[in-house]
């Protein structure tokens, strides 16, 4: 430690034994870190490692427990974001810290601390932009942009304090592969003008690819810290998980013949200002078949999953067949009685309800479909608690979900544990059509790896998958076919073994037709 | 003065506790609280500002406490829903509730008083135009502080960085904590602003509009503002326009009565509430309207990590 | 210093119990100071308020008469809020229940027998649900705030009522007094033990209801169908509940009770129709409904405790003459505490002193 501060010539950002407690709860505990000028340093872990907690007391936002922040080898507080800019930090969000309803100038303005009008501070946001190849129209609403075009606005507005420290939380995790080409050059720029950036991610990867050096946190703890460019993948991801992580397992696959699952020129008008419209979308899954369906967040998947579930009715009720027959004018409880299981994407609030107990979750998405053993007394629909809690104590027992007390609240159970628990209920009626939004969204990797799994074995066993997802190595590590859906379009399927990353990610950001796909193939 | 002008007079005098009330409650709800205890903060404001005008034979003084009341007792409203986390809907109810009750403790010994009304203040030269001159330049103070806060708070909300904070904040409280926006005292300024808006209503009307106490003289219009805010679509001159609307209607409700229309009183009586349902069907119902102009934080809590 | 709050993971069983008792310690601790500020004994004037109601087998049973009401629509509303619909306007409805259930003996005085009462009782109910569903239907048609309209429709009950009695339903026989006829002896709720005092079964009738709606709320899929609902529409969507429907079903259970509750008033208490037949019996409901923390069991105490305040008010006025308004102060700040310490259940609640933190010995 004696000799860090020696050679902290170059050293900009220091932590020594941080340490943040929520309630009982170390969310970091003791971390070392130190970050030199002009480099890009990694900060890795998985899901709920605490690498969010970090980076928020190092902006300001959270009060450390404990422990010491030095900058340029002085020891500081930071109290608030406005005092972490006014040292020369910057932050870009990972689920941004923008305004819908306000203008992208408006939203520049927003993060300033001085007064600068907002007609200079326009101009000078649209300079800057050009410099750094990021066009952005100062004028338009942030709730009419795209994910990319969003974290565009972070990053000028950032760039825009000229900071000396860039802080970006998962920043490719919403982005086409092509977008996040671009702001690694953005990147590059960043370091070439001497500023330093702290990237935090848990894509192994871009960070060997991109990062000076890289410290690992585990449970709230730093596990490694080392220089990414040396370390195999493999390595790094030890470091993250801490054992081994279970390979998911495919066997070759035995698709049938039988259409499980149709949708047969699906549109839906937008139904809020802040949704997106499907149009014509035409997807067929097999018994056996796992579909995956690539996209940048906000490209309509939501808005396919509310139509394939029956959450939202289609206009006709061909548009839709499971097993051969008509549901788009049938709801998610006639969908579930022929067999169709969902799980969507938030998991507070949607596929669970957060103050109730794990019991209660089960009768939320089960009442109808196990009416006969969860319902007794005839029209009353008296709940039978007994058999409830039977059931839910088996899909804990399936699924390992690790929970305190006997049938404790949803909010209490982590994301991982929690998504187990409603995959397992779902996965607990062996259904024949199964459609899942973003499976393993915030989850760790161990829980993810054996949702996968159980996803896989599903089909295996003759139904049929539809898996929704940002995270394209999970699609690619389950899919047998993959579909692209941008701006509510959905692609034609295609086995996943043709499909490469490059022709994904084109597709992804809007390009369609065989020749960009060859045209960028050759590129690289 | 002739008639058209006298009827003009009253409508306008009817008008402005509403949009003072309403551009109080535009200013909390941009912020991202919804108070429903703005009954109850103009009862109690109406109560202090006729007892202290009564004992002090000021009317600025108790126009100024009742402003003043207003603001202290939506301090109970912020507490609560702001630092304890409480529903909102739930607390706003309960300081109507509250306010209904103390204001009546207030103003027992006052019952059938004779009270001291705000005289007009003509502004020189523009009060002898013909015509508007006598209805806009020829006002109480309470009249002039509601026009001016109209345009004040347009100006602020829309081109000020305060105002702008305080619309993000009312956006999305979580990007605006992020930011190291104070969004707690924000709206806390908020709600107290809101409370001594209300308050100053409730002094117009027992120093302005019927220079007495009456209990529960409020009235609904608590509530009539709130739906001001809704018709106006948050904005203040269209909240302007409304609240001259529902003057209008107020007024000529009375004048029908008085002419003796072969209507019985109490529909006419219910022509502003009946008004007021339709006036909100026929905004809410546009449903894009609607979402695109509500702050999208109303009514929930807030609760910074920290 | 400042006051921070830290979610708890579970909810504190503890003060899921002791809130409402906490906040009942709170106000009559309030009622001390402002009975104090007002000059008054704050011991005997709590006594006249709060204990003295009680120790007369009278006014045990003028506290059923109040609370009956109370607890009958409370626990309608109860329903309402738990779904996430906030029914303002159950004021409007008891009057509008009132009026229904009052056809028969007002307008058809010559029909008696034993059918008549439980007519009005359903004609009652029908009345409330269907002024409730006023506001259901502008909420799920076209998306109007249901709490501006239910409010505002009960100014319009009120004046409804007015005109009424004031023309076409006045007493013909009645010296222009502004009422109806009086009720004949078989439209009136009959009171359970004559020679004891008159508690009419009214109070049956709030037993029964909260029985039935515990029961409802506890037990069976609709209950659960409500609190899904209330607590994410979006869950309640996926589970397969219809938002919509769910607005109507709160809407019209507690209008329905509204009205029952105030045909029972009308029919047992006052036996005419008059310009005002309720002393804010529900509004009084939002606060009985909360103190009751929304189940129907705890309604049914915090029903007996807002009766008292009602008692209680009357009582201050006469024996140590204080305006019957402080009856709305207990209640407002009973509300008050109630909301304040409910936080306690979901939150830890720390006193913060710059950085050193130190918990408020109430975590």
């Amino acid at each position: 430690m004696v000799e860090a501060r020696q050679d902290g010539d170059d050293c900009l950002l220091e932590v020594r034994d941080l340490t943040k407690i929520f309630g009982e709860f170390r969310a970091n505990d003791g971390i070392d870190l130190k970050i030199n000028s002009s480099e890009v340093h990694a900060l890795l872990g998985e899901n709920g490692a605490g690498k969010s907690t970090l980076v928020k007391m190092l902006f300001g936002s959270l009060e450390p427990s404990g422990g010491q922040i030095y900058w340029k080898g002085d020891p500081v507080e930071i109290r608030s974001p406005g005092q972490a800019r006014a040292l020369g930090i910057g932050m870009v969000f990972q689920h941004f810290s923008l305004f819908e309803a306000l203008t992208v100038a408006e939203n520049i303005a927003l993060s300033m601390d001085n007064d600068v009008p907002i007609e200079k501070l326009a101009d000078q946001a649209e300079k800057l932009s050009r410099e750094y190849g990021l066009p952005l129209d100062p004028n338009a609403h942030v709730a009419d942009l795209s994910v990319g075009e969003r974290q565009r606005i972070e990053i000028v507005r950032t760039l825009l304090q000229n900071p000396e420290l860039i802080i970006l939380d998962e920043p490719t995790s919403v982005l086409t592969p092509q977008e996040a080409d671009k702001l690694f050059e953005t990147l590059e720029k960043i370091r070439s003008e001497g500023r330093s950036v702290l990237y935090i991610s848990h894509r192994l990867e871009e960070v060997k690819r991109l990062c000076d050096r890289a410290t690992v946190l585990r449970h709230g703890k730093v596990t490694g810290a080392c220089d990414p460019g040396q370390e195999t993948a493999a390595s790094l991801a030890r470091m993250m998980v801490g054992s081994e992580v279970k390979a998911v397992t495919q066997h070759a696959g035995s698709a049938g013949d039988e259409v499980l699952l149709q949708t047969n020129g699906l549109s839906a008008p937008a139904r809020t200002p802040f949704a997106v419209a499907l149009k014509n979308i035409n997807l067929s899954v097999n018994r056996g078949e796992i579909i995956g369906i690539a996209g940048v967040a906000g490209n309509g998947q939501s808005e396919l999953f509310e139509m394939l579930s029956g959450e939202f009715l289609a206009h006709d009720a061909n548009a839709i067949a499971i097993g051969g027959k008509p549901v788009g004018k049938l709801d998610i409880s006639g969908r579930r009685l022929l067999g169709a299981a969902f799980v969507p994407e938030e998991r507070h609030g949607h596929a669970a309800v957060s103050q109730m107990s794990l019991s209660d979750n089960m009768i939320l998405a089960r009442h109808r479909s196990d009416a006969k053993v969860f319902l007794e007394g005839g029209p009353l629909k008296i709940i039978n608690r007994g058999a409830v809690k039977t059931a839910a104590q088996r899909i804990v027992e399936d699924m390992d979900v690790r929970k305190s007390g006997e049938d404790p609240q949803a909010s209490s159970l982590s994301g991982g544990n929690l998504q187990k628990y409603i995959v397992g209920r779902e996965l607990d009626r062996q259904p024949s059509v199964m459609i899942v939004n973003q499976p393993t969204w915030g989850v760790d990797a161990g829980a993810a790896s054996r949702i996968r799994q159980a996803l896989i074995d599903l089909a295996e066993n003759g139904s049929a998958v539809v898996i929704i997802s940002q995270d394209l190595d999970e699609i690619f590590e389950v899919a047998t076919k993959i579909a692209v859906i941008n701006e509510g379009t959905l692609t034609e399927a295609e086995p996943a073994a043709d499909m490469t990353l490059e022709r994904i990610g084109l597709l992804m950001g809007g390009v369609h037709g065989e020749d960009h796909g060859s045209e960028a193939s050759h590129a690289h | 003065m002739d008639l058209t002008q006298a009827v003009i007079l009253t409508i306008v005098t009817a008008a402005t506790p509403l949009l003072l009330a309403a551009i109080g409650e535009l200013v909390v709800e941009r912020s991202g609280v919804l108070n429903l205890g703005v009954e109850g903060m103009i009862i109690m404001g109406a109560a202090v500002a006729f007892a202290v005008a009564k004992l002090s034979g000021n009317p600025y003084l108790g126009a100024l406490c009742g402003a003043l009341t207003g603001a202290a007792f939506s301090l109970l409203f912020g507490f609560l829903t702001l630092t304890l986390v409480t529903n909102q809907v739930a607390t706003g109810l309960s300081l109507t509730i509250l306010g209904l009750g103390l204001s009546g403790m207030i103003g027992e010994s006052f019952v059938g008083q004779a009270g001291v009304p705000l005289n007009e203040i003509a502004i020189p030269v523009l009060s002898t135009i013909p015509f508007i001159g006598p209805l806009l330049f020829n006002q109480d103070i309470i009249f002039y502080i509601s026009i001016l806060l109209i345009f004040g708070v347009s100006w602020f909300l829309f081109r000020t960085r305060a105002g702008l904070r305080l619309r993000a904040i009312g956006d999305n409280h979580h990007s605006a904590h992020a930011l190291g926006t104070p969004v707690i005292r924000t709206r806390y300024l908020a709600v107290m602003f809101g409370g001594a808006c209300a308050g100053l209503a409730g002094a117009q009307l027992c120093l302005v509009y019927t220079p007495q106490w009456v209990e529960n003289m409020s009235a609904g219009r608590g509530w009539i503002a709130l739906a001001l805010v809704v018709f106006g679509s948050w904005r203040p001159l269209r909240v302007l326009a409304g609240a001259y609307l529902f003057g209008a209607v107020t007024i000529g409700q009375l004048h029908a009565q008085a002419l003796g229309v072969a209507i019985p009183s109490q529909f006419l009586s219910a022509l502003p509430y009946l008004a007021t349902i339709v006036v909100l069907v026929l905004i809410s119902r546009n449903r894009r309207l609607t979402l695109m102009n509500t702050p999208a934080c109303l009514g929930q809590g807030f609760v910074p990590d920290r | 210093m400042r006051i921070e709050l830290e979610r708890r993971r579970q909810q504190s069983p503890l003060f899921s119990i002791f809130s409402p008792f906490l906040a009942l310690l709170l106000t009559v601790l309030a009622g001390v100071i402002i009975f104090w500020l007002l000059g008054k004994n704050p011991f005997s004037a709590l006594y006249s308020f709060f204990v003295e109601p009680l120790t007369e087998v009278w006014s045990l049973h003028e506290l059923t008469i109040k609370a009956a009401p109370l607890i009958i629509i409370a626990v309608g509303l109860s329903v309402c809020f738990r779904s996430n619909n906030w029914n303002i306007g159950a004021e409007g409805q008891f009057i509008m229940g009132a009026v229904a259930g009052s056809i028969l003996p007002v307008l058809l005085p010559s029909m008696q027998g034993y059918i008549v009462l439980p007519l009005m009782m359903l004609m009652g109910m029908l009345g409330g649900a269907a002024y409730a569903a006023i506001p259901a239907l502008l909420k799920t048609r076209f998306n109007t705030n249901e709490i501006l309209s239910s409010l505002m429709l009960v100014y319009v009950a009120q004046l409804f009522l007015d005109w009424l009695v004031r023309g076409a339903w006045r007493n013909p026989e009645g010296f222009n007094f502004p009422e109806t006829r009086e009720f004949h002896d078989y439209a009136i709720l009959p009171e359970i033990v004559p020679s004891s005092g008159p508690t009419n079964y009214g109070f049956v009738f709030a037993i029964i209801v909260t029985l039935l709606t515990w029961f409802m709320m506890r037990h069976m899929l609709k209950g659960f169908e409500v609190s899904v609902l209330g607590q994410s529409t979006r869950a309640g969507r996926f589970a397969g509940f219809s938002n919509s429907k769910m607005v109507f079903f709160a809407f019209l259970f507690s209008g329905a009770l509204a009205g029952l509750a105030g045909i029972s008033e009308v029919s047992g208490a006052i036996e005419r129709l008059q310009p005002v037949i309720s002393p804010g019996y529900g509004f009084t409901a939002i606060i009985v409904a909360f103190l009751g923390r929304l189940n129907p069991l705890g309604i049914f105490a915090a029903g007996l405790v807002l009766a008292l305040t009602y008692l209680g008010g009357e009582a201050a006025q006469i024996s140590i003459g204080l305006p019957d308004k402080i009856a709305d102060v207990f209640q407002g700040l009973l509300l008050f505490f109630v909301l304040g310490c409910d936080t306690l259940i979901n939150y830890r609640v720390k006193l913060v002193f710059d950085r050193t933190v130190k918990e408020g010995g109430v975590s």
